[in-house]
């Protein structure tokens, strides 16, 4: 784990996702040993319980299967993080279980990914858990995907049959509209290709698993086009004695979509009041510009009545609004989810009412094919509903802006986290409501 | 690559900024935990990131275990006022005398009596939230750790019942009696610590840097010569060039012999280091399962 002194680096959010046995736990494993973030004490833990489980053998699975549960059951149950670096990037790694009915785990360790990696066992090909796994990566939009074809030990390191998979795979590619997939041929158990080339398969001239982590390029994964600013503290210092601080009056966010400059006009929604902005503070000093996803304090030019969930955006890229909304989503909780029930709705930094009006269709997830009205959705389905809210949203299509495009579903009474919804895009954008009123 | 991207450090601010203010807007009574330590150091730093120019819109709780470092509690004292901030102490010695915590027979560690103590603070003062540092790459149990990490009424964590976090929308409601706690740091490592501490130029407390310290070697540790519980007889005592790696109480913090006496000197060493962090605290030590347990009973 040699990072450079004064070397900045950036940081690639990935999950893993894969079947039961197909050695997701070990590809973690093996990274992590292979580029040497694996620290005596942990090993000494591993090979602690090598002795009592695994005759003598290390099992780098051990690394990441955390909870006491998890090692009985010999499965994972819940989203793990974990974190290494190379000299060139820092990773965060979401590990996420394959096993079928914890899709939601899936979703929630997917959701903030730059990278998804789904594993494919070589000697099974791509099967009904593989497909799962894409079409969740495609609906959640992961910018990039790698398909590692896993356990080529067991295949003679066949080329022939990397082949077929990789045909296999993209038969079925098309209908996800994912931009960047990528093949690697590995074993985890012996590390071929996953941080180190593999003299065994002389055949495949791509980047090792981690070469290609370290390389692939993450600039873009963000909307940078479209301003907003979802309001999330209003910041009033109201100090008795200085003038300066008694006056001041700054909106607090984190940027969720393009760039805000000083100078630059804005618009507040859904007040559709426009002002300037005047200054963009941080503690480290004003900045003259400001992008997505950093967390700054709007000064603006005007004295205007904002608060916690109104959103700041750029007049000349508005967002949909609107409190019927249409938008697909993965139901988390084992209450399913029924047409004519409230929920609390988060979506940014508001919270508001919503019911949900109709479910329109059940998403195949193997192939993302629609299947007729369901009456409900339960745990693990994702479907594509429509809703009615007791405030309008201020949105983009998820397509457009993962931040400005999801929502949660809450229950209320247990405030379990129920749903995680993705907008479709707005059918009108958002109209101000003081249209003659400027300032 | 175009401008418009953060290093990783400038995205790790970013997000644990966001999580402060979620906090700061969703909760009424939030509390940050301040020990004085290296991580809510950078806890505190980033606070004042998310609130400044206003005051930090919550009070400082530390949960003091009668057994913490002289140094950290003076540290500790001097940023709150520093700061301006509201710094609200709570001891296990009081706890202890009130009947609130039990120490077992024998036992000489308080660590886990800062349970009891903590849910006490919660009670008398009706947290809803309190703001912790620690980081999922602490130990195996804080992998699946959530940033709002929901505690039932009894302060209880159920990894099983946990709720997913999706994007970065976190769901803070809660029913009366029950907790969250929150951790901004959640996707920190130890080096991103030190890296922070290092642009920012924040001042930590002495005991980080290499001193002079009387230590005795115990069940492969370097521990702290300490009256609360001496040297035993016939124990060699040495004269070490020490530093602590993490701050614990003072009892069970292990010391790792090391020259690094200024910020770059601990980031070569964390980066040539071959031990984790938590490799130098016994209370983790004794079992593999030892932090899942304290986590479910209410610890931090």
């Amino acid at each position: 784990m040699a990072v450079p002194l004064h070397h900045p680096v950036d940081l690639l959010r990935f999950n893993t996702s894969g079947s039961v046995d197909d050695g997701k736990s070990t590809l973690i494993g093996r990274l992590l040993y292979d580029s040497k973030s694996l620290m005596e004490d942990q090993l000494e833990a591993l090979e602690r319980s090598a002795d009592i489980t695994g005759g003598g053998q290390i099992n780098l699975a051990n690394l990441t299967d955390g909870l006491r549960a998890e090692r009985e059951q010999g499965i994972t149950i819940d989203v793990a993080y974990r974190y290494f670096a190379t000299p060139r990037r820092k990773f965060i790694i979401a590990d996420t279980p394959g096993h079928v009915q914890y899709t939601r785990n899936m979703v929630t360790g997917a959701s903030s990914a730059n990278l998804s990696i789904v594993l494919v066992d070589a000697r099974l090909g791509v099967i009904e858990q593989s497909r799962r796994h894409s079409c969740i990566d495609a609906l959640l939009r992961i910018p990039h995907l790698v398909v590692a074809v896993n356990k080529m030990d067991l295949v003679g390191w066949s080329e022939e049959r990397f082949d077929e998979i990789r045909t296999q795979f993209e038969e079925f590619l098309p209908r996800l509209d994912l931009k960047d997939v990528t093949f690697i041929p590995v074993s985890a158990l012996h590390g071929d290709n996953v941080v180190d080339p593999s003299p065994r398969t002389p055949w495949y001239r791509g980047p090792t698993l981690l070469g290609h982590l370290e390389s692939v390029h993450i600039g873009s994964d963000w909307n940078l086009s479209d301003f907003r600013l979802p309001v999330q503290w209003v910041n009033r210092p109201n100090h008795p004695s200085d003038p300066r601080l008694h006056d001041f009056r700054g909106f607090s966010g984190q940027i969720a979509g393009g760039v805000v400059r000083v100078g630059q006009q804005v618009m507040i929604l859904p007040s559709g009041f426009t002002s300037t902005v005047k200054e963009i503070w941080t503690l480290d000093g004003p900045l003259h510009e400001a992008f997505c996803p950093q967390s700054v304090t709007l000064v603006l030019a005007h004295d205007i009545d904002v608060s916690r969930g109104d959103v700041i955006v750029d007049p000349a890229s508005l967002p949909g609004a609107g409190s019927i909304l249409q938008a697909k989503i993965c139901w988390l909780h084992p209450r399913p989810l029924q047409s004519g029930r409230k929920y609390l709705l988060k979506h940014t930094t508001q919270t508001v009412q919503a019911v949900v009006t109709s479910i329109e269709h059940r998403i195949n997830i193997s192939n993302l094919e629609q299947e007729p009205a369901a009456p409900e959705l339960a745990m693990n389905d994702i479907g594509a509903i429509r809703l009615k809210t007791s405030r309008p949203l201020i949105f983009d299509g998820y397509a457009t802006n993962r931040l400005t495009g999801s929502f949660i579903l809450i229950e209320q009474g247990t405030n379990a986290t129920v749903g995680a919804g993705m907008l479709l895009p707005p059918t009108e954008l958002a109209q101000p409501e003081y249209r003659d009123f400027s300032i | 690559m175009s401008g418009y991207h953060l290093d990783h450090l400038q995205y790790l601010e970013t997000e644990a900024m966001h999580v402060l203010r979620e906090v700061a807007a969703e909760f009424e009574r939030p509390a940050l935990l301040f020990s004085g330590g290296k991580d809510s150091i950078c806890l505190l730093r980033l606070a004042e990131k998310a609130f400044r120019p206003s005051e930090i819109p919550m009070p400082l709780l530390n949960i003091d275990t009668g057994h913490n470092f002289p140094e950290l509690n003076a540290f500790r004292d001097r940023r709150a006022v520093e700061l301006g901030a509201r710094l609200i102490v709570r001891t296990v010695d009081d706890a202890i005398a009130n009947g609130i915590a039990v120490q077992p027979p024998g036992q000489i560690s308080r660590n886990h009596l800062q349970i009891p103590t903590l849910l006490a603070a919660i009670d008398e003062f009706r947290f809803d939230a309190c703001i912790g540092g620690a980081r999922r790459d602490e130990e195996k149990a804080r992998a699946k750790e959530r940033f709002f990490s929901f505690r039932d009424s009894f302060g209880q964590w159920d990894p099983k019942n946990q709720r997913p976090e999706i994007w970065n929308l976190y769901n803070a409601r809660l029913n009366p009696g029950e907790n969250m706690r929150v951790f901004p740091l959640s996707n920190w490592t130890e080096m991103d610590v030190w890296e922070y501490i290092r642009r920012e130029r924040l001042e930590v407390p002495k005991i980080y840097f290499s001193h002079l310290r009387q230590c005795v070697r115990r069940h492969g540790q370097l521990l702290p010569v300490n009256e609360l519980d001496p040297p035993r007889p016939g124990e060699p005592i040495f004269d070490l060039i020490v530093r602590v790696r993490t701050i614990g109480d003072i009892v069970s913090t292990g010391c790792i012999e090391s020259p690094a006496d200024d910020v770059d000197d601990i980031i070569a060493e964390i980066a040539a280091a071959c031990v984790t962090e938590r490799g130098s605290r016994a209370d983790d030590a004794v079992s593999e399962a030892a932090m899942e347990d304290r986590k479910k009973a209410g610890y931090f």
